[in-house]
């Protein structure tokens, strides 16, 4: 998902580290398995935090990277109403962001710090937001299926056992809905129109179906143990269990369109009462993901471009801060 | 070059008139009238708010979890302190 990368490998114990002391385990996890919080100051495992500090990150960078396909659809969008809409998605995307760095804030590693990581290329996000949006349709696919796999993903983390994560999924759950809606909006729109935008849909659709399937990460056959993420109740389905709930969703909506989904293989199984589908190309999921998508250079370059063009903003907000600072110091000496 | 770190504020929100402010995350400001508009722009697209405070977050004094048991736990035995300690006769009434 936004945090897929999370289960290529765990995140390393420190050999160094003093052993985890046994009395404050059990209380942390009795915490945990009560289906209580565990807030910023309590006592938590250190891979507990690492795990936390990666997977919120993750999910904030996935955040701040996904404004850039859909803002390249701003000024063209085809009408004022959608223009109003996508700016406010995105505009929605960007706070979505600053909630979860601030939520990773609290696990005690600074703002700077997670962009760092970011601007290096030392941590991930999400592979979806490596993928081009060539035409409007991909605006009504992204609204539908990206925004839709992400709330498939998002609404178990609400009961996350951390706290600031938990509650900051809350807010985000509530925005989400409107960003899958107005996507499915325009799909519905593209598909009752002309014949050309109807094959406009479809084609957005061809393109994006397979790499929004990948955005819930590796298989369960190949996923390294998310047993830890399971015990401390951040996760709690596996990734193709998520994936199934969501093409279960989805494939009657599409069908709603009038759409095929490029998968020959799809096909309801009476049986499981699930919809069964094709192989998944995790070759193509391994290399997205190791930066070699057909966007990866690009978003990595607007962002650090973003960055870099800030800097002067930043520097004079805190000079002029410092100043007032200052003149408001003098003025008190002098009137003493 | 490495920058200086912008300071980091706690954003509070009252959401109607009558409520408390409550806290709801936190936003990075180089003073506090930029402060109040970031808390704006992130926390308040939907008409969520009818006020804001933002606080240095290091100007928050808060209790050690690890004091806890020390701090909250004798209130527990204090029964005495609930009125459905006393026994009132039934025939007095509601009191
Ligand atoms: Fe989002
Ligand atoms: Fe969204």
């Amino acid at each position: 998902m936004y945090t897929q990368a999370l289960n290529e490998k765990a995140p390393s114990r420190d050999a160094n580290a003093p052993p985890e002391d046994a009395k404050m385990l059990a209380r942390f996890q009795a915490v945990v398995d009560a289906e209580d919080k565990i807030e910023p100051n309590d006592w938590m495992p250190p891979s507990y935090r690492r795990t936390l500090q990666r997977q919120i990150s993750q999910h904030a960078h996935s955040e701040v990277i996904g404004m850039q396909p859909e803002g390249n659809w701003l000024t063209r969008a085809p009408s004022l109403k959608r223009k109003a809409t996508l700016l406010a998605k995105i505009q929605d995307e960007a706070g979505h962001g600053l909630y979860l760095y601030s939520a990773a804030e609290t696990l005690g590693m600074s703002r700077e710090e997670y962009y760092e990581q970011l601007l290096s290329g030392r941590a991930k996000y999400s592979s979806i937001f490596n993928y081009p949006t060539l035409t409007w349709a991909d605006m009504g696919v992204i609204g539908w299926l990206v925004d839709g796999a992400a709330i498939m993903n998002q609404i178990p983390l609400c009961r996350c056992s951390y706290g600031p994560y938990a509650r900051a999924m809350i807010r985000i759950c509530k925005e989400e809905s409107f960003h899958q809606r107005q996507g499915y909006e325009i799909m519905v729109t593209l598909s009752r129109g002309s014949p050309a935008q109807k094959a406009m849909a479809q084609e957005a659709l061809n393109r994006f179906w397979w790499p929004v399937l990948m955005m819930f990460g590796p298989s369960d056959k190949e996923s390294m143990h998310s047993a830890d993420s399971t015990k401390w109740k951040i996760k709690r389905f596996s990734n193709d269990e998520l994936r199934q709930k969501f093409i279960d969703a989805t494939i009657p909506q599409g069908q709603h369109l009038g759409l095929t989904f490029p998968d020959p293989n799809l096909k309801f199984n009476d049986a499981t009462g699930h919809w069964d589908y094709g192989e998944i190309d995790w070759s193509e999921f391994r290399r997205v993901l190791a930066g070699d998508g057909p966007c990866n250079r690009q978003r990595m370059k607007a962002r650090q471009a973003a960055e870099a063009n800030g800097a002067w903003v930043r520097e004079a907000a805190r000079a002029h801060a410092e100043k007032r600072r200052q003149r408001s110091a003098a003025a008190k000496i002098a009137a003493e | 070059m490495t920058e200086t770190a912008t300071p980091l504020w706690e954003v509070f929100i009252r959401s109607r008139s009558g409520l408390p402010h409550k806290h709801c995350g936190s936003v990075h400001a180089a003073d506090a009238t930029l402060a109040l508009q970031a808390a704006r722009d992130v926390y308040t697209r939907r008409g969520e708010s009818v006020s804001l405070w933002v606080v240095p977050s290091a100007e928050i004094v808060a209790s050690d979890p690890d004091d806890k048991g020390e701090l909250f736990e004798p209130t527990g035995t204090k029964i005495y302190r609930h009125p459905t300690f006393y026994i009132v006769p039934d025939d007095v009434g509601h009191m």
